[in-house]
């Protein structure tokens, strides 16, 4: 009877617990505000899929996630473990506020001291968070997988090669499991006599998909899709699309930008619109399709949908 | 004008065959290729290293002081003549060496500082040419490297470095042409390279035109070699790709 609650007990967190976890992210590129606080959490198996008018900051927030781009401000957490911490910038405005009442009679000395005591307090525990972060940040993003909309892949070598570098040289598998697994990828994808080619060689449609599986090699938690497609001939679209569907059939967790509309209705399980700089609605598909109800959202769903 | 090429085969027969002239400009050239070959192999070396410290992001105070040197290094070079690099390292040495006589050094030692100087020199060009194309790669490159997990030196060698290099091997091959006609200042620090041989040519024969006519010839002979190799080198490196 115990066990059984506590084995209900895990199982419960292990559902709830996000894989992802935003909070009030910010990032400004020098002046330019571009993200103004983003909240989100992201669970095991969700497929969700960003969608916004261009510039919008979409890239800005995926890139974010494993720190390719540095946050201004706000918290990251990836597996419960911290991606990105620093919310001193609050603290710091109070203390810089408090501070400004100086000579009026609102001035209260003791509050000063007490909210500079804080923010030096919380800098310096965030430091070392940081230096922590920094020492760990590449075992993560080893599970956070990203497809680029320019495939990147590494022109210099072969298609295996490209799959197997990453495990190989990170010590996780060794070269014979590496290719062994790199050609069953290549397998399900119907490309293994492409494995020592050059990706020079291949069709738009064919790079994107081997990056993916260059990707899924890592065996990530999370897969983040930065428009995979946008830069294909129409034609090719479709190959790839049919990859991602059956990844998130298969349940892999998955974050989306994207301008296939399609997609995001028939395969992801939530949606969400980003507009200057934060997240103006998210839903299941069908309600953020047939029933949006940000006026902005309903504009641009309006333009491409049409 | 017309009397220089009078009896130009006879000058000719003079200055190179008799009494084996031609050993002269032999040693000449194998002092010429020897002083660029070796001058190129430290530069390539100083560029790589010189180049990777450039484009390394300036985290820690150690990186920002070795950078702060490069780019001293650099500017020095680049904005001095290459003969006043190597009187200055010539005298250095002299003076390193306690000689009291301009001639008391010996060949070998006079080859061995140039070899020294300009490679440091051609270290400076070759850290730009690296330079360049490495900031010519795409930055996809490095995020795609980044995002698989890989540390930023490893991106930088496995993914890098390997295009970065096969791009500017053509470039690097051009310095090292031009490295073989700098040198011909070596003769101003009483190194035997091949144009300072004109002047042991001209003390035995008499004869100045016709030596340096010769010398020209086998400079432009080289220079063309190293152009088929290099052309032969690019087409290499395009197909490597395919
Ligand atoms: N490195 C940068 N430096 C300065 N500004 C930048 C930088 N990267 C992006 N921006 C700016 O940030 C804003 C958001 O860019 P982002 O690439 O995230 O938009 P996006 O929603 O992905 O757009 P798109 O649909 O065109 O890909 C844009 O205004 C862009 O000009
Ligand atoms: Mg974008």
């Amino acid at each position: 009877m115990n066990d059984n609650m506590a084995k209900n007990e895990t199982e419960f967190c292990a559902e709830t617990s996000p894989i992802l976890s935003v909070k009030n992210l910010h990032k400004y590129f020098g002046k330019l505000e571009v993200l103004k606080g983003i909240d989100i959490d992201i669970q095991k198996g969700d497929v969700v899929a960003v969608i916004g008018p261009s510039g919008c900051g979409k890239s800005t927030f995926l890139r974010c996630l494993n720190r390719l781009e540095e946050p201004t401000s706000g918290r990251i957490e990836f597996k419960g473990e911290t991606v990105f911490k620093k919310e001193r910038n609050e603290w710091k405005k109070e203390w810089k506020t408090l501070l400004t009442k100086k000579g009026t009679t609102e001035y209260d000395e003791n509050a000063v001291k007490e909210a500079e005591l804080s923010y030096k307090e919380l800098r310096k525990k965030e430091k070392a968070t940081e230096k922590y972060v920094q020492k760990h940040i590449n075992q993560h993003r080893q599970k956070i997988g990203m497809v680029f909309q320019q495939f990147n892949l590494f022109p210099h070598l072969t298609i295996l090669q490209n799959i197997t570098l990453a495990p190989v040289q990170l010590k996780l598998k060794t070269k014979e499991e590496a290719e062994k697994i790199a050609m069953e990828l290549l397998k399900r994808i119907g490309l293994e006599d492409k494995a020592n080619v050059y990706p020079s060689t291949l069709s738009g449609g064919q790079k994107q998909r081997i990056a993916i599986i260059r990707a899924l090699a890592m065996e990530p938690d999370v897969m983040l899709f930065d428009e995979p497609t946008s830069a294909l001939d129409p034609e090719m679209v479709g190959e790839v699309l049919n990859l991602m569907t059956e990844l998130a059939n298969e349940g892999m967790t998955m974050v989306v930008v994207t301008h296939e509309m399609g997609f995001a209705k028939e395969v992801a399980n939530r949606v969400i619109f980003i507009d200057n700089g934060v997240i103006k609605e998210e839903n299941s598909p069908k309600e953020f399709f047939e029933n949006p109800k940000d006026e902005r959202l309903k504009d641009f769903l309006s333009k491409v949908l049409m | 004008m017309n009397s220089l090429f009078d009896n130009f085969g006879e000058k000719l027969y003079e200055c190179f065959i008799e009494h084996d002239m031609w050993r002269l400009y032999l040693t000449g050239l194998r002092n010429t290729v020897i002083i660029a070959i070796g001058a190129c192999l430290i530069g390539l070396i100083i560029g790589i290293i010189v180049a990777c410290i450039r484009i390394a992001p300036k985290k820690n105070p150690i990186i920002k002081i070795l950078d702060g040197i490069c780019r001293f290094y650099i500017t020095i070079i680049r904005g001095t003549p290459v003969v006043l690099q190597l009187f200055i390292s010539y005298f250095g040495f002299l003076m390193f060496l306690r000689y009291v006589d301009f001639f008391g050094i010996k060949q070998t030692d006079a080859i061995f500082v140039a070899i020294i100087t300009f490679g440091v020199n051609s270290g400076a060009y070759m850290a730009e040419i690296m330079r360049g194309s490495i900031n010519a790669i795409d930055q996809g490159q490095m995020e795609a490297g980044r995002s698989l997990g890989l540390s930023w030196a490893k991106t930088f060698v496995k993914i890098i470095l390997p295009q970065t290099l096969k791009s500017a091997i053509p470039t690097m091959f051009n310095e090292f042409i031009t490295l073989i006609k700098e040198t011909s200042v070596a003769g101003y620090v009483g190194i035997l390279d091949l144009t300072k041989i004109q002047s042991y040519v001209t003390f035995q024969t008499t004869e100045l035109f016709t030596p340096l006519l010769i010398i020209a010839a086998i400079y432009l002979t080289l220079v063309l070699i190293l152009q088929q190799i290099q052309k032969f080198i690019e087409r290499r490196l395009a197909r490597s790709e395919r």
